[in-house]
């Protein structure tokens, strides 16, 4: 019995056995991490302004539905463990308070606030860096089909070494492949993906200048009537029938902001007609440099007009740089004084409506002009006349009927037409593209958006 | 003097512009342009003591003509000069961990110190009530923008009403019952505002962008080449 036993229990023993031993290979090949890739090699972009360098590898020989994709890990050689961890706080600083910025700045805050505030947020509150135990930093995970990547936001003028692994499917993963030689992501003389800007520029700034030198010539050029300008008179008028003064906001933004800059000039033409009418303009400003401006440009429109003993550099002060500060002043100003007319030139964010709608409140009649589209719903709801955008760049050779002036509108108009022609060639060929699928037009259409455009 | 008032900021204009331009292309002199702004700064800094004296100057007068609202006048004062008094004395300021025995050694705006809790405890709620009037001016301008005068003011009345509306839970309520995967899912009130802000909005918005950025490189090529020099006064 036993013997018979024995027998019978040999076979299912060595059954189990290979059961197990298939099941514990099974295990170990599906437990296998994937290979990793080969040949692998770094470039720095060539003609770029620095900072990017090209990695490049022969895929894995793990099947490539085992591969959940690619890690692109670099090393910066000139970097020490202390230097990491400031530039991994510093970097973590800036994101927060770039993020607190973005925010505030969406709120219609100005931009100078916006920091100020996030500065003092950050204060407050530090951002906690986190510091990887190893000096190798991870660029990122890409997609298994893909064999090249772009290493972008790099130092210029450091030395970096870049490696790769494979991910598996289960997230194993494979052993580095040998480092890079160093490379340095330098800046190139020339920053070719900036090239169809430097084009365009040079067609408008061409074309600007072409009809400038007609314009001299004698060409004829015709502008047509903006009405908020044209409104000028009529509201410089007003005031002087009704013997109170004007208000001219110049916006909130320095001299370094162009719309602060044309927003001057726009002030030379109306206290001109000021001047002539024998008009008190008040001119409070949010910013010391704006003033100093502004007192140069009212007196030279007070001596053109012929009367320099009316000037009064008292009319144009400085209130304070803060946005809502100056915007407390100014309403309760408006209240008190009633201005017949108001005009707000320049940049101008959250405080917009609530400049406009204390004039409204007070009968004057008003005039805006702004570049900030997200502002001129507000100038428009609220005001009587608003230039818009591009009418109110346009405002300085309009009022000033120079032909070389008008002119630049001209050569402005050939830029127009060609961001109109740029329009209708990637409408027809994005639509083109749906339809038929072409390959070849998707490369077009995304040329036409990642390079023209996002140059 | 035509050469200080006129010939020289016009040089200096058309410098910096070029040096601007030069720096965006060209990643060598990219320095170049962030050196000329720090300029920029250097000049805004000595503007601020302009700016401080004219504050004092204009105040001053309105107080000892006894001007309407001259009390205003005296409360700025008075607040311009106890910031200042707090912020270059560093009252209240803990001193610098690394420095304690120097003095002035710690933060103006450190936690603690008297400057922060004016920062803290009154300008910012001061700043924060002139931000939360906005809410009330902007129902008056939009009560004003949208009454429906002719049929654009009926076209704006409608695309308000519907951008409010989508933009709020009640609107998500009203539509909910049109299935969002079938054939008239676009017209759920929460689709119709982000189609409208997408499409009608983003379209609106790009063409005005469009017009400022070739007025932006208009003005500024007038302004380097000095053919527009009516920012230095009269343009003539």
């Amino acid at each position: 019995m036993l013997q018979m036993k024995k027998r019978n229990t040999l076979p299912a023993l060595a059954c189990a056995t290979f059961a197990v031993l298939v099941s514990l290979l099974a295990a170990s090949v599906e437990a296998a991490p994937p290979e990793p890739p080969t040949n692998l090699a770094a470039i720095d972009k060539p003609w770029d302004g620095g900072g990017v360098v090209f990695v490049t590898w022969d895929a894995s020989t793990t099947p490539i539905d085992q591969l959940q994709g690619y890690e692109i890990l670099a090393k910066d050689l000139g970097q020490t463990p202390v230097e990491l961890a400031d530039q991994t706080a510093e970097q973590a600083d800036l994101e927060a308070k770039d993020q607190t910025e973005t925010i505030l700045e969406g709120e219609g805050v100005a931009p100078q606030e916006a920091r100020q505030r996030a500065r003092i947020a950050e204060e407050a509150d530090p951002a906690v860096p986190v510091v990887e135990p190893t000096t190798w930093q991870s660029l990122g995970i890409i997609s298994a089909t893909e064999t090249s990547y772009e290493a972008t936001g790099l130092e210029k003028d450091r030395q970096y070494i870049f490696t790769v692994r494979s991910i598996g499917s289960d997230k194993s993963l494979s052993m580095m492949t040998t480092p890079t030689e160093p490379v340095v992501p330098e800046a190139a003389w020339f920053n070719l993906s900036k090239l169809p800007l430097l084009i365009a520029l040079c067609v408008i700034s061409f074309a600007v200048l072409l009809f400038v030198v007609l314009a001299r010539g004698g060409m004829p050029m015709n502008i047509r009537t903006i009405a908020g300008l044209k409104a000028v008179d009529e509201a410089v008028g007003r005031a002087t029938e009704m013997g109170r003064s004007i208000l001219y906001i110049n916006g909130i933004q320095d001299m370094d902001d162009l719309q602060t800059v044309a927003g001057v000039t726009v002030l030379g033409h109306v206290s001109k007609t000021a001047a002539e009418y024998d008009a008190k303009i008040e001119v409070p400003t949010s910013r010391s440099l704006v003033m100093t401006a502004a007192r140069e440009t009212v007196q030279s429109s007070y001596f053109s007009a012929g009367r320099p003993d009316a000037y009064n550099p008292d009319l144009i002060y400085y209130v304070t740089d803060e946005q809502f500060g100056f915007v407390a002043y100014v309403s309760g100003m408006m209240t008190r004084e009633k201005p017949a007319a108001c005009f707000y030139m320049g940049s101008f964010f959250a405080e917009s409506l609530i400049l406009a709608e204390t004039g409204n409140s007070v009968g004057a009649i008003q005039i805006a002009g702004t570049a900030n589209p997200s502002q001129l719903p507000f100038f428009v709801a609220a005001c009587d006349y608003t230039l818009i955008g591009e009418e109110f760049f346009a405002a300085s050779a309009y009022l000033s009927g120079q032909p070389d002036q008008l002119g630049s509108l001209k050569g402005q108009d050939i830029g127009k037409m060609l961001a109109g022609l740029f329009i209708i060639v990637g409408v027809v060929l994005a639509t083109i593209q749906a339809i038929t699928g072409s390959s070849g037009l998707e490369d077009a259409v995304n040329y036409l958006k990642e390079v023209i455009l996002g140059s | 003097m035509q050469i200080l008032t006129r010939f020289i900021p016009l040089l200096i204009t058309g410098i910096a512009g070029l040096v601007m331009i030069i720096s965006a292309f060209i990643p060598y002199t990219s320095e170049w342009g962030q050196k000329a702004g720090q300029f920029f700064n250097i000049l805004a800094a000595f503007a601020f003591v302009l700016g401080g004296g004219n504050l004092l100057k204009v105040h001053l007068k309105k107080i000892s003509d006894q001007s309407v609202g001259w009390g205003y006048s005296g409360v700025v004062l008075i607040c311009f000069i106890a910031t200042l008094f707090v912020g270059l004395f560093k009252i209240g300021a803990y001193p610098n961990p690394n420095f304690p025995n120097v003095p002035f050694s710690g933060e103006t705006q450190g936690t603690g110190s008297w400057f922060w809790w004016a920062y803290e405890y009154v300008f910012k709620p001061l700043t924060a009530t002139m931000f939360s009037i906005l809410a009330f001016y902007v129902a008056s301008a939009a009560f004003r923008a949208f009454r429906a005068k002719n049929f654009e003011a009926i076209l704006l009345l409608g695309t308000a009403f519907i951008i409010l509306l989508g933009s709020v839970s009640a609107g998500v309520f009203v539509t909910n019952w049109i299935p969002n995967d079938g054939p008239f899912g676009d017209l759920r009130l929460e689709n119709l505002r982000i189609y409208i802000m997408q499409v009608f909005n983003t379209a609106g918005t790009r063409a005005i962008m469009i017009g400022i950025a070739l007025g932006i490189a208009s003005t500024s090529l007038k302004i380097m080449l000095g053919i527009d020099r009516s920012f230095l006064g009269s343009g003539d």
